[in-house]
């Protein structure tokens, strides 16, 4: 690890002050909470802060649901949320990301704003010995685009930058309109969590709108995302503790075998949580049969561009969609 | 191999840090140590408390051969900074054992022979206890997905599995339940 000075501060007005900055690999202060992602970095000096500010006892840890619907402080443990019972019953699409991320020790460990926050798993992100990621070091190329490419994305990909989003939970949210809340020096504000992350364009090493010194205090999801019926697809090369090849969040408002209303996202394959507003109004008033639900799933396909490995992501994503509708149709 | 860097980025590393004064609980005495704020738990343990039950596999959080408990509950020690684990209650392979009496779980892993090499075992060991104690040994499949933090090399799974069972089945006899 890169030397850095620790700060422990005891309220979160001194943790602002500091103005550290999360998602980009230029800035001289980083934030670490939970740590499991942030030591990784520092450890494979992907990160070299000259000072590392401790977020530990300053943030919420509740998890609440009231008529508004779900709030969940942002130092909430993954472990915590995936268990919490009103989670579990109202919004269990949350709780089965969660419970598909990871490993049990992280799980413990790695916080909510951690979770939005974490970089990508990118190998050539990750390995310093590549001199090529404009996502470590702008302009200096993308290796992945010709390199093995398999884990990288096929939506909102641009020539510079083919990295994916790596989170599920934020699958789960973002099908689920969750906003974050956001803390800096100038005041309070809050984002929708569909606009937390940036497009690659060309500029894929400023991955979030944050400011320098904001952070994550809450995440909101609103009382209408209750109840659905839903369904955390995620197909991987491991059964468990392994990344998404594709992974889909789908919940649905039906009416017999019709459905009402659908709500789809993907992971594994965006490079940021990919909310997909066309394939959830083709499967408006269709039937929860297999041909019309593939139809409605091909839209998904709309924009995608594979680089060679990650040519099968293309056909594998559609096949989620309308695997994790009839999962959640044949919910009781 | 974990923690090795190459010539060059070592330099360019420059001067160590101003050590901190850092108070980590481990098995139920205090330990006052002044670690470099790069210290992680898993290096605080091995390299200066020198209780090297916790075993440093890939550094990264990957492989669980440092899994400790911290206020109850299993973490990788590699993956927290010592600096930030002060108060809280750590436990580790070494504070399982009631003297000469083995835990349940290390006296299962004894007797189905769960282990080859060892270097995992004391991981699995701690993860294994957490995973009976939040009610996930309720079933094999159960048991190989909430130890899938854990992995083994030598590919003892089974066994694993079967100590873990044995000792789940202990547990909640003795609990009356």
């Amino acid at each position: 690890m890169h030397p850095f000075v620790l700060e422990r501060p005891c309220d979160l007005s001194a943790v602002l002050a500091l103005g550290a900055q999360a998602g980009r690999n230029d800035a001289p202060v980083e934030y670490i909470a939970g740590g499991t992602d942030m030591v990784q970095l520092l450890q494979e000096h992907v990160r070299r802060p000259d000072r590392l500010v401790s977020l530990a006892g300053v943030l919420d840890d509740g998890i609440e649901i009231g008529p508004q619907g779900l709030r969940l402080g942002a130092a909430a443990t993954m472990a915590e949320v995936a268990a919490h019972q009103g989670v579990v019953e109202q919004f269990p699409l949350i709780s089965q990301a969660l419970l598909n991320s990871a490993s049990p020790q992280v799980r413990n460990q790695a916080t909510m704003g951690g979770n939005l926050l974490q970089r990508t798993r990118c190998p050539y992100f990750r390995d310093v010995g590549y001199q090529a990621c404009n996502k470590r070091a702008p302009g200096s190329g993308c290796a992945a685009l010709d390199g093995e490419n398999r884990w990288h994305a096929v939506l909102g990909t641009s020539d510079d930058c083919i990295a994916v989003h790596p989170s599920d939970l934020a699958v789960a949210l973002v099908a689920l309109d969750a906003t974050v809340e956001l803390r800096g020096t100038g005041g309070d504000r809050s984002v929708p969590l569909s606009e937390l992350h940036r497009l690659p364009r060309d500029t894929p090493h400023l991955e979030t709108v944050l400011e320098p010194g904001e952070v994550i205090t809450a995440i909101t999801v609103p009382a209408n995302a209750a109840g659905l019926r839903s369904h955390y697809l995620k197909l991987r090369d491991r059964a468990s503790f392994e990344f998404a090849a594709v992974s889909a969040a789908v919940a649905i408002e039906t009416d017999g075998a019709r459905i009402r209303q659908a709500r789809v996202a993907l992971g594994g394959v965006g490079t940021k949580p990919w909310r997909l507003p066309n394939v959830e109004q083709a499967l408006a008033d269709k039937n929860l049969e297999p041909g019309e639900l593939r139809s409605a799933a091909a839209l998904a396909a709309e924009g995608a561009q594979g680089r060679g490995h990650n040519d099968f992501k293309i056909e594998l994503m559609q096949r989620a969609i309308v695997r994790a509708v009839e999962i959640a149709g044949a919910r009781a | 191999m974990p923690g090795a860097i190459s010539p060059a980025l070592a330099q360019a590393a420059g001067a160590a840090p101003a050590l901190l004064d850092v108070s980590l609980r481990i098995n139920g005495t205090e330990h006052r140590l002044s670690l470099d704020p790069r210290t992680t738990l898993l290096d605080a343990l091995r390299e200066h408390l020198h209780l090297t039950g916790s075993k440093k596999g890939c550094g990264l959080g990957q492989c669980g051969a440092c899994t400790v408990l911290m206020d109850g509950m299993r973490v990788k020690a590699c993956l927290s900074l010592a600096a930030l684990a002060q108060g809280r209650e750590i436990k580790t392979i070494e504070g399982l054992a009631q003297g000469d009496e083995l835990h349940p779980l290390q006296a299962s892993f004894i007797e189905r022979d769960a282990f080859q090499c060892g270097y995992c075992t004391s991981g699995q060991i701690m993860a294994g206890v957490a995973c009976i104690s939040e009610g996930h040994a309720g079933s094999p499949q159960d048991i190989r997905e909430w130890m899938s933090g854990n992995l083994c090399r030598c590919g003892a799974y089974d066994h694993i599995v079967a100590a873990i069972q044995d000792a789940a089945a202990v547990s909640s006899s003795t609990q009356g339940g």
